[in-house]
């Protein structure tokens, strides 16, 4: 298999990775350039292996916000060629480029990979059926298309992934020119198969961005269940599963991130059985609905989308998660150190417990979810590194 | 009389040196095989009547009984088997069809055992179920396609459920085939491990309607025991269509059977053969069927889920998902290998799909069509251990039915002659000689002791897999892999091959 393989090649039934992973929003919707990012990610090296790292960020097409920006990887021309070609038949394409890189990183066995502006040809009825109608054309180019792979679908973000080490990605992306209030960012340790391009996190539908660490052990119960709903889950990722079942519950279905939360990291039956009634009526009726969708086995997740970044855990903490929280910003991180590193004036750090989600919103300050002990909150005067 | 071609199946072998002539197994053998010589002072058996039930072997103080399968050697010929010159035998004797109970005794391919399960190994921690949660609990009913809110509250009702402990249930058995005590330890079984256990056409003894949160009552094509009160008593409601066992054909309580207690349980005449038709008779079509659930429903107020049971049949697929569009809460499909108390040996053997086949193909076919959610799939048809039961759910089952393995537990020796009436370890028998053997305390212990240990088992290779719910479990084929399958099989199972 070549690493700039788009797809599955060894058709293995699933893919899984041990990875580091980061992220932040500032509330306040300032932008914020790509070095944080990068540094933060690049501390975490003992986490990824080289096989894989890459970077979201919201807010980074200002100039081109209104149109969903789909980021293509292209096996070969005629390959970009062919999704051009379709892509001009369902959208009105605003604008298309190749994604800017530096070719003197040690990045090596690149697929082509472009970015296409794209409005719904079809999509005078309102977001909602504009988002429908660009799900369903994404999952059909990348059901068809052998050589080309839609990565990333949504307005004003960005993805830039592949296969490398942390700072190489983000050199041959050129990551530290962007800019935006929402960062999530990944290290990838892949453990079942070499990486793949198409493999590397985050991994995107419309605004929704996924990075993970972790292996859902309940892969195939999630993913039996979302192809009831449509979803066709080509990449055999645990990644691609948790972005569409973010998509369809919090999208689709209207759930709220706490609520979403209570699918993906249920609380136990008998947590479930003392609450107060109506609570209990909740999270049992939850649980009844969306049981298929519980993910189970280690990992913690970013998911985030315009506006929102939400950190969650397994219900019994089997992969690492601290959050932190500096004025208005919010970190997730896998480490604290990679927070420590970027920000000095660390206010609350806190390692949430299994399956209760950390969650920053655009205008809402963050807030540690519990008092946090005064030794717990560091303020750091000085780097020791960095 | 007229000599009988037939030999005898079982041969025993008596060791004088340690027989005693205490005539425990003249006693015990509802057969007659043992008779006591007084002149002698010593036993004799008749090997033509002995079923190999192992009764006696297993109660004789001394260890001088061993039974062993007549090594009679006819002619060896692949085509005309022992089995089949036996059958020939009897029927020209008699003129009548062979009648046999239990489930399929012929070899056919048992798919459970072609597949083997999945286990962490470095990328993901296994879980240790002695140390970490590990939730067997399974709620059975139609679920709602989303979860709606209105101001954060949810709004979505949820239709009634049945909440299982562990997912596995006591599948239908009638007070006429099994003694009372029988009933009465599935019953308390029930309720000790959180499960339920199904009255099959018996209808429902008064002495058991304490037992009513843990019952499922079927209605059967002869609705014996049916009743308001009967429908009202218990948690959930069965249509019986099919068993697995006898797909296609109905049922036969002989009179002799028929007790005054029975004849009250099921309102029919004391005596009287009970006949359950092989259709029910107001059912001719799917909306009759759907005319059914729904009077059940009306009956008892939207209370209960009211599950369809039918026999795994070739085309399963469309049936069940008819009987999903009719609204049923729940689909129980009884597969090949399916129990009986009594059925003519050809349809039993030779009618029918394996469960596993049915199974896979139904899960599939629901998911395709949408409606997976609509009702919970029970499968029943010989789960034999906790693997299967595990197998099954990974292929996409909600829970499983159980009545072999039930009948094992309770000293059950699989001999197939249960349609007799001369069960010597009191289980399906009516006669109180017989029925008294079996005490219903202990047998409540011994089926609440064989739940526990299959749901540990559950739990340590749920846990090997890195699955702490059991629900991460259900239809996640991932887990499975086949072994010495063909493509076809492997397809329709939804599986890929061992080393895939």
């Amino acid at each position: 298999m070549s690493w700039s393989d788009l797809e599955n090649r060894y058709g293995d039934d699933r893919v899984s990775s041990a990875c580091g992973l980061f992220g932040f929003i500032d509330t306040t919707g300032e932008r914020h350039d790509g070095q944080a990012a990068i540094s933060a990610l690049t501390s975490m090296k003992e986490r990824g292996n080289g096989l894989g790292a890459g970077y979201a960020v919201y807010g980074c097409y200002p100039q081109l916000a209104e149109a969903y920006a789909l980021h293509v990887m292209c096996r070969t021309e005629d390959d970009r060629n062919e999704m051009a070609r379709y892509l001009a038949g369902a959208f009105e394409i605003v604008h298309q480029e190749p994604l800017p890189v530096h070719s003197s990183a040690g990045v090596v066995d690149a697929p082509l990979i472009w970015r296409f502006f794209c409005v719904p040809r079809q999509a005078d009825d309102g977001d909602k059926d504009a988002d429908e109608y660009v799900v369903r054309a994404v999952m059909t180019a990348n059901t068809r298309m052998e050589g080309a792979y839609v990565y990333s679908s949504g307005k004003n973000l960005g993805m830039f992934k592949g296969v490398g080490h942390p700072e190489e990605i983000a050199e041959y992306f050129r990551v530290a020119d962007y800019a935006g209030y929402l960062w999530t960012a990944h290290n990838r340790f892949p453990t079942n198969t070499p990486g793949w391009w198409g493999g590397a996190h985050p991994f995107g539908l419309l605004d929704w961005s996924v990075v993970h660490n972790g292996e859902i052990s309940s892969y195939g119960t999630n993913r039996r269940y979302l192809e009831t709903k449509g979803y066709h889950c080509t990449m055999r990722t645990d990644t691609e599963v948790m972005a569409y079942a973010a998509d369809l519950l919090m999208r689709r279905h209207g759930l709220t991130p706490k609520q979403a939360a209570l699918v993906m990291a249920s609380p136990l039956w008998n947590e479930i059985e003392v609450l107060p009634e109506e609570e209990q009526r909740t999270c049992q009726t939850i649980r009844q609905t969306y049981g298929p969708l519980l993910m189970n086995g280690p990992f913690t997740v970013i998911i985030a989308r315009s506006g929102e970044l939400i950190g969650l855990g397994d219900r019994i903490r089997l992969r690492p998660l601290t959050a932190a929280i500096a004025g208005p910003m919010l970190y997730v991180s896998s480490e604290i150190a990679a927070v420590h590193l970027i920000e000095r004036q660390v206010e609350a750090v806190w390692t949430p417990f299994g399956g209760e989600p950390v969650i920053g919103r655009l205008g809402e300050v963050p807030e540690c979810p519990r008092a946090v002990p005064k030794r717990v909150a560091r303020i750091i005067e000085e780097p020791t590194y960095g | 009389m007229v000599l009988s071609y037939t030999m005898p199946a079982f041969v025993i072998e008596r060791d004088l040196s340690r027989c005693i002539s205490c005539q425990v197994c003249v006693r015990q053998c509802a057969n007659d095989v043992h008779v006591y010589d007084i002149e002698d002072d010593c036993v004799h058996s008749q090997d033509a009547q002995c079923v190999g039930c192992h009764r006696c072997v297993t109660l004789c103080p001394t260890h001088a009984l061993s039974v062993q399968r007549n090594p009679l050697a006819f002619r060896a010929h692949a085509n005309w088997s022992d089995q089949a010159l036996r059958n020939i035998y009897r029927q020209a004797e008699s003129g009548g069809m062979l009648l046999t109970g239990m489930g399929c005794d012929q070899p056919y391919r048992i798919y459970w055992d072609h597949m083997l399960l999945n286990a962490s190994q470095v990328t993901n921690p296994s879980i240790d179920p002695m140390r970490e949660p590990m939730e067997l609990t399974t709620y059975l009913g139609a679920k709602p396609e989303r979860v709606a809110f209105s101001d954060g509250r949810v709004e979505t009702e949820v239709a009634p459920q049945l909440r299982l402990d562990v997912p596995i249930m006591f599948s239908a058995m009638s007070y006429g085939s099994i003694s009372f005590n029988a009933c009465e330890s599935l019953a308390r079984a029930s309720r000790e491990a959180g499960t339920f256990y199904n009255t099959g056409e018996g209808g429902l003894h008064p002495a058991l309607y304490q037992y009513g949160a843990n019952t499922i009552a079927q209605v059967a094509s002869g609705r014996f025991g049916v009743h308001l009160e009967y429908l009202n008593a218990v948690a959930a409601l069965e249509i019986k269509i099919g068993q697995g066992a006898k797909p296609g054909i109905g049922g036969h309580l002989p009179g002799e059977k028929v007790t005054p207690d029975i004849s009250a349980t099921r309102m029919i005449p004391v005596g009287t053969d009970a006949l359950s038709p092989a259709p029910h008779h107001d059912i001719y079509s799917i909306e009759d069927l759907r005319q059914l659930i729904y009077a059940l429903k009306e009956a008892t107020g939207y209370a209960k889920p009211v599950s369809v049971k039918v026999a795994a049949v070739h085309n399963i697929a469309p049936i069940a998902s008819g009987i999903v569009r009719a609204g049923a809460d729940i689909v129980a499909i009884d597969g090949l290998r399916g129990g009986t108390g009594a059925a003519p040996t050809q349809v039993r053997n030779n009618v029918g799909i394996p469960i596993e086949l049915a199974l896979a193909a139904v899960d599939q076919r629901l998911r395709d069509e949408g409606i997976r959610h609509r009702a919970s799939l029970v499968v029943a048809g010989s789960i034999r251990s906790s693997a299967d039961v595990i197998k099954a759910i990974a292929l996409g089952a909600d829970a499983v039915y159980v009545a072999t393995s039930a009948l094992v537990a309770m000293g059950c020796h699989l001999c197939q002659n249960c349609y007799t009436g001369k069960c010597n370890w009191g289980i399906a028998t009516q006669d109180p000689y017989l029925t008294k053997r079996l005490n219903s305390d202990l047998g409540a212990q011994r089926l609440t002791n064989l739940l526990r240990a299959w749901s540990l088992e559950i739990k340590e290779m749920m846990g090997g897999m890195g699955l702490n719910a059991i629900e991460s479990l259900r239809g996640h084929r991932d887990h499975l892999r086949g072994v010495g399958l063909n493509q076809v099989e492997l397809d329709t199972l939804g599986i890929r091959a061992a080393g895939q």
